[in-house]
């Protein structure tokens, strides 16, 4: 078995690579045809010969791409459809916001240009020579440059300008650092603090006291044992379900000036009615009741994860109930606890709804910078650094997240299912939890209460409970009587626009996301640790600020999308990506990587691989990241009340109209409607997903071993 | 020197991750029809090599040729290779059929025929009538052999099988290696087959690659390997071994191993006076009464194990373990025995 002569290689990769070739026929071909401009019109040749020499360059190199891809001249290739792609961009922004902007024609040229490229580099040799993985990533990377990279870093660059359009550091650092942002005001000056300040605040108070709540919720449900198991599936259900300024109305309509609660209190205890819950008050207990949620699932699992066996241990160590709770479970708590404080810091500072509602003369950043922008004084340059200081606050909480808590993890899960009581808690203790869960999740009843049946009444903001559909009919009216039906409500054009805007953006967004998990968990390649932070980025990014960031980027050419359905698409796509790739990531985590081998050894390509092993069993991933993408689009306010036009309008915006108007009925009755639309939407997808689990799994019947 | 008759050949293939070297300068053939077993112990390279003929790993640097053609930069899907998985991946979403039809399929056989191959290897393997279940309602033997039958179905050039025992029991792991080697003999597979267990190597391979720390420590036949480890490490990885270190001294009437004061005869096979460490397997030493015998010791454990005796004696050569056939006299704790071999049983390594 020794002395192996070296024989010459007989394998030779192919040398012609068709599929690149008809990719980049098909790029000409668009460049031939189809109308190249957002308006129509003509095709990239036409207007080559009409003048716009621009686009020469683009069509010779898209022609000697589909030439050298045909000769099988990877480099080439590359060099020519890369080059394509800058040129187009470069050419496009040079043409300055006069010319035309981008439309289909040069969308789909410019995506089979990527892909040709992605496929070249990929054939000589990067991402281990696999195209399928170059393409995903490729044109996942350059998506994320252009709806999320391009935007935020107009909005940076912004700052810096003044209304003219020159460039003014001064000014930029005036508004970054000026005293209506960091002013400490409130701390004893007599004025107000400024609105960064104002929001810092608000989200450590919303910080702890979600943590605290949630902490109690998760005590009381998770050591209550199975009486409770209910109340964790709702918790865990409501906000999904709830639009953000739902919690903000049903406060209004019980504690406003005129409101139910404030009118008893008047009238049976003296107590003069005040307008007390606008301003901080107010939106810290709308934000802990939307909020408590999140922490409190947080802080389930992380209960559920401690092995009852520390517990014990520690019993048998004569330690008391308090010892055990003291010394054992809540220092375990700790990272979970670090985690829920900055989830509930995070999700504060980033919230709109609900200081739209309730914020009152108390101004937080996401407001402030909406009515920078939208209000009388619109200041795009002042909202722009507002939102550089809210990405700033954001990023350094994710940031303290990442650093420290991250690796701050006791894990107590082990292979093994370690059998176990949990500890009972001490007595005082218990009693304390629980006697405050309930008065919480009563209340947070009597708020659900209140929207669902105040679209029934009359006017519930002033206590006429007069049943009457008249809100109803005024939002949803349906005339029957005329030959054709015709929808009659208010309503319905921002119903439908949102339900078909969510429809097609949820499965645009699974398919990104999951596509995403899946290069990122199956495949090695240089830069995936890189890519896999680009996939995550836009989580850490407020809504305001990516609302802001799309007007300034998307509304001159090239790229104008601003007033149309496109931009409210991407927007939501990009937005929620993030959790379809986490979805992805943890759900192809449970499936074995050999699954993917053996159907590779098996000769099935990558594609195939990917349709009939992967997919097939990420289907509940798949499920979740639609229902949540769907529920997320339908339930969105921060950075779409940016973009919605009176055409275009969403629920969500129309809502927030009727309440600024002062229409709560209608505003509410609406938001009934959507809460109830997305049960519905959720509960279908679960039997799905249910149905996806068990479906064919008889009773397995063993056979005897051999 | 490569010709069509070649299963598999590795020419100084080398893998290396980082700093890390797994796999270095490994060259070997497995001739068609032959089965060869990768055996080492975990972290030996075993697996990334088998990885390597299947195409899941890439080639640092070196060649992989199979059935005589280059394959090194080919992918997994394009390479003539089967491999049988060590938790036996089949797909949890198919059926039994679904599972075994699925590589003619990604080849674009007709459903029709791919269904008529896929039921006569699930026959020839004893599972027709499954072939609805899912792999959850299979037993793990049952699983195995699904493995098996959907690697078959390819009529692959060369069949590889990374641990496929490691999740049977003891009892079902003696049974199923037996119909694996009879499998292989049968239909003349070429097979290229990893362990870590080496009564599982010796009893189905026709050549062992044994590999440590990324080298191919000594290769050859079940018999070669055992009767004539090339090292320390071998003699003690493959079954059972006493290793002595001591002096060997050679004179015109024969040879003798000399170590704590206590000489004995061996046979040298021409091996130079000198330093050398003495192997010699458990069951090829005898245990005999105090005086006789060529090691004086003393009995310091004993287990009855039915079939034998297992002994620890502590002697000048050290802690010897000796497996003594007769096991209807057992002998007792600190009683003084000799321990005696024939010259021939022992293996001389120098050192």
């Amino acid at each position: 078995m020794t002395g192996i002569a070296a024989a010459p290689p007989v394998f030779v990769p192919a040398a012609r690579d068709r599929t690149t070739a008809w990719i980049a026929a098909a790029a000409l071909a668009t460049l031939a045809v189809v109308p190249w401009a957002l308006e129509g019109g003509a095709s990239a040749l036409r207007l080559a010969f009409g003048g716009t020499l621009s686009h020469w360059p683009l069509l010779a190199a898209t022609a000697l791409a589909l030439a050298s891809a045909w000769r099988g001249n990877d480099r080439a290739t590359a060099i020519l459809a890369g080059g394509a792609v800058v040129w187009t961009f470069a050419a496009g922004f040079a043409a300055g916001p006069r010319a035309p902007s981008f439309g289909i024609g040069a969308g789909v040229a410019l995506v089979a240009l990527t892909v040709c490229f992605a496929r070249a580099i990929a054939r000589r040799g990067t991402f281990k020579g696999d195209p399928t993985v170059a393409t995903i990533v490729v044109v996942i990377a350059a998506l994320l440059a252009i709806f999320i990279f391009f935007p935020v870093g107009k909005v940076l660059v912004a700052a810096l300008f003044d209304a003219k359009g020159a460039l003014a550091p001064a000014l930029a650092a005036e508004r970054l650092f000026a005293a209506d942002v960091w002013g400490l005001g409130c701390f004893g000056g007599g004025t107000g603090c400024g609105v960064a300040i104002n929001s810092a605040m608000l989200a450590t108070i919303v910080g702890f006291g979600s943590t605290l709540v949630g902490l109690v919720l998760a005590l009381v449900v998770q050591r209550g044992g199975q009486r409770f198991a209910g109340i964790a599936k709702v918790l865990s259900i409501l906000p999904i379900v709830t639009p953000p300024f739902v919690i903000a109305l049903a406060l209004v309509v019980l504690f406003g000036r005129t409101g139910l609660v404030t009118g008893w209190l008047d009238a049976w205890f003296g107590i003069p009615r005040s307008r007390w819950l606008y301003g901080l008050p107010g939106v810290t207990l709308a934000q802990l009741l939307t909020f408590s949620p999140i922490a409190f699932m947080l802080l389930h699992g992380a209960l559920g994860a401690i092995s009852p066996a520390l517990e014990e241990a520690a019993q048998t160590l004569r330690a008391s109930r308090w010892r055990v709770f003291s010394t054992v479970t809540l220092p375990l708590l700790r990272p979970a606890l670090a985690n829920a404080f900055l989830l509930g810091f995070v999700e504060s500072l980033a919230d709109f709804g609900n200081p739209i509602v309730l914020a009152g003369n108390y101004d937080v950043l996401s407001t402030k910078i909406f009515f920078a922008v939208a209000g009388a004084q619109h200041d795009p340059g002042r909202a722009a650094a507002l939102a550089v200081v809210l990405l700033g606050l954001t990023l350094v909480a994710f940031w303290l997240q990442q650093r420290w808590i991250g690796k701050l993890s006791y894990v107590t899960v082990t292979g093994k299912g370690d059998g176990g009581l949990p500890a009972d808690l001490p007595r005082p203790l218990w009693f304390a939890c629980f006697a405050f869960a309930a008065a919480w999740i009563a209340f947070t009843l009597v708020c659900y209460a209140v929207i669902l049946t105040g679209g029934l009444v009359k006017d519930v903001g002033r206590g006429d409970m007069t049943l009457t559909l008249h809100h109803l009919s005024q939002g949803f009216g349906i005339d029957w009587t005329s030959r054709a039906t015709i929808f009659t409500g208010s309503a319905w054009d921002s119903l439908f626009t949102t339900v078909e805007v969510a429809a097609i953006a949820a499965p645009l967004t699974a398919l990104v996301g999951l596509l995403s998990a899946y290069v990122i968990t199956r495949h090695r390649f240089a830069g995936r640790r890189a890519f896999e932070f680009l996939t995550m980025v836009s989580f850490a990014i407020p809504g305001t600020v990516i609302g802001v960031s799309y007007i300034v980027a998307f509304n001159v050419a090239p790229l104008e999308l601003t007033g149309g359905m496109a931009i409210l698409i991407l927007c939501f796509v990009f937005r929620n990506m993030p959790v379809g790739v986490r979805a992805g990531v943890a759900a192809l985590a449970q499936i074995d990587r050999t699954l993917d081998e053996a159907s590779s050894t098996l000769r099935a390509s990558t594609v195939r691989t990917l349709f009939k092993v992967v997919l097939p069993l990420l289907r509940p991933a798949i499920l979740a990241t639609l229902v949540f993408s769907f529920t997320h689009a339908m339930t969105a306010v921060s950075a779409v009340i940016f973009l919605a036009t009176a055409k275009y309008n969403l629920a969500t915006v129309y809502i927030i109209g009727r309440v600024e108007a002062g229409e709560y009925p209608l505003a509410i009755a609406y938001s009934s409607v959507l809460i109830f639309l997305m049960l519905a939407v959720l509960l279908a997808m679960q039997a799905l997903v249910g149905e996806a689990r068990l479906g064919r799994r008889v009773a397995p019947v063993l056979a005897p071993g051999g | 020197m490569t010709s069509p008759t070649d299963g598999v050949v590795f020419e100084s293939v080398t893998k290396r991750y980082g700093d890390v070297t797994a796999v270095d300068d490994v060259s070997f053939r497995v001739a068609q029809g032959e089965l060869v077993t990768l055996l080492g112990p975990s972290g030996c390279g075993k697996t990334t090599t088998l990885r390597m003929v299947a195409g899941l790993e890439s080639v640092s640097s070196g060649r992989v040729l199979i059935g005589g053609t280059d394959v090194t930069l080919r992918a997994a899907n394009e390479r003539d290779v089967s491999m049988v998985f060590q938790s036996y991946a089949l797909f949890p979403h198919m059926n039994v059929l679904d599972n075994v039809c699925y590589g003619p399929l990604s080849m674009r056989m007709e459903r029709a025929k791919a269904r008529e191959i896929a039921h006569g290897k699930l026959a020839m393997l004893g599972l027709a009538g499954l072939e609805r279940r899912l792999p959850s309602e299979l037993s793990g033997g049952q699983q195995q052999r699904v493995a098996v039958a959907r690697s078959l179905v390819l009529e692959p050039k060369v069949l590889l099988f990374d641990e496929p025992l490691s999740n049977l029991d003891a009892k079902l792991r003696r049974r199923v290696r037996q119909e694996i080697r009879e499998l292989q003999q049968k239909l003349a597979l070429t097979v290229l087959y990893v362990t870590h267990d080496q009564e599982e190597a010796l009893a189905v391979s026709d050549h062992i690659i044994v590999m440590d720390g990324g080298r191919i420590a000594q290769q050859g036949t079940p018999h070669d390997l055992y009767e004539s480890p090339a090292s320390r490490f071998l003699a003690d990885f493959i079954g059972d071994a006493n290793l002595v270190d001591g002096e060997l001294a050679v004179t015109a009437s024969g040879a003798s191993f000399g170590a704590g004061g206590v000489s004995a005869p061996v046979r040298a096979d021409g091996m130079a006076a000198g330093p050398a460490t003495l192997a010699v397997r458990p069951h090829r030493l005898r245990l005999v009464d105090a005086g006789r015998g060529l090691v004086p010791g003393t009995c310091k454990r004993a287990a009855y194990l039915g079939s034998r005796a297992e002994y620890v004696v502590e002697s000048p050569w050290g802690e010897l373990l000796v497996f003594d056939a007769d096991a209807l006299t057992l002998r007792g704790r600190d009683e003084p025995v000799g321990v005696d071999f024939d010259p021939g049983a022992v293996i001389l390594l120098a050192r």
